[in-house]
């Protein structure tokens, strides 16, 4: 497995496909099956966003390490329309597509480090990593 | 265009989720199923999750929107089979399925409905989701 991969995000088969990577990777990552849901689960999320609300994107796969411990970074990225406030977006209930609004608190709460960078009419690009806990 | 099976279990309808559900797949089911329960009279619907690796939250308002969509036809809806490893995420992700009455698994979901029929052949059927003063917790977290 390389260390990194980019897979683009264009209909609701790419996100599964991402679900499935993202699960290779944290199983190689040597990752327990709480951890590899907790991480599958905020991709699923991310990549939804992306594919909902930033008019698809791609998202970025890479299998980490830091002091002996290993992990799963993703970054994903889109040209969409950009969030016009990033806190409001964070907090659980915000919604402006079809989903419950827990995407973005959700999958924050779902990963060890979280990081977002949007503004209107740039796009948006939330990078996540989660690291293996045992 | 494939479809999720709906089988008739007794008084209940029984739809195992194998496969990633799409948009359009989720949209029929819901179709398939609010059909079956007009037709049938089906007292409730046991939504068998085991398969699932994961449950977002794409997944989780399919399962909202079908128990409130039964719940208008007069059916309740168990969710059976979480894998402890979804329950946790599903906490920390913030989706506790609050709509959606959970059991482990296909017998204590049918139990649930099974109770449920029985309260309403009794003649008390004005309380909603809420079993007779009687009922045995089985599952119930009380809401």
């Amino acid at each position: 497995m390389e260390a990194a991969a980019v897979f683009e995000i264009r209909s609701s088969d790419d996100v599964v496909r991402v679900r499935q990577e993202v699960r290779a990777r944290a199983v190689a990552a040597g990752f327990g099956l709480v951890d590899q849901t907790k991480i599958v689960t905020a991709a699923s999320e991310l990549a939804r966003n992306t594919l909902d609300h930033g008019g698809g994107g791609a998202v970025r796969v890479e299998s980490v390490s830091q002091g002996g411990r290993r992990g799963v970074r993703l970054t994903f990225e889109d040209q969409g329309p950009g969030i016009p406030d990033v806190e409001q977006a964070l907090k659980d209930g915000f919604t402006t597509g079809r989903g419950l609004g827990l995407g973005l608190g959700g999958s924050k709460r779902l990963s060890n480090e979280f990081a977002i960078d949007s503004a209107p009419g740039r796009g948006t690009r939330v990078t996540i990593a989660r690291w293996n806990s045992r | 265009m494939d479809r999720i099976p709906v089988l008739k279990l007794g008084d209940a309808l029984l739809v195992t989720v194998q496969v990633d559900m799409h948009d359009r797949l989720a949209a029929a089911l819901e179709e398939d199923l609010t059909g079956r329960i007009a037709a049938t009279g089906a007292k409730g619907v046991l939504i068998d999750i085991s398969s699932l690796e994961i449950v977002d939250s794409f997944i989780g308002r399919m399962l909202d929107t079908i128990a409130a969509v039964s719940r208008m036809l007069d059916a309740d809806t168990v969710v059976v089979g979480m894998r402890p490893a979804v329950a946790i995420t599903l906490v920390e992700l913030g989706l506790e399925l609050r709509g959606v009455r959970t059991a482990l698994n296909v017998e204590r979901g049918m139990a649930l409905i099974g109770r449920r029929s029985d309260a309403g052949r009794g003649g008390d059927d004005g309380g909603g989701d809420r079993d007779g003063p009687a009922a045995e917790d089985i599952d119930d977290d009380g809401g």
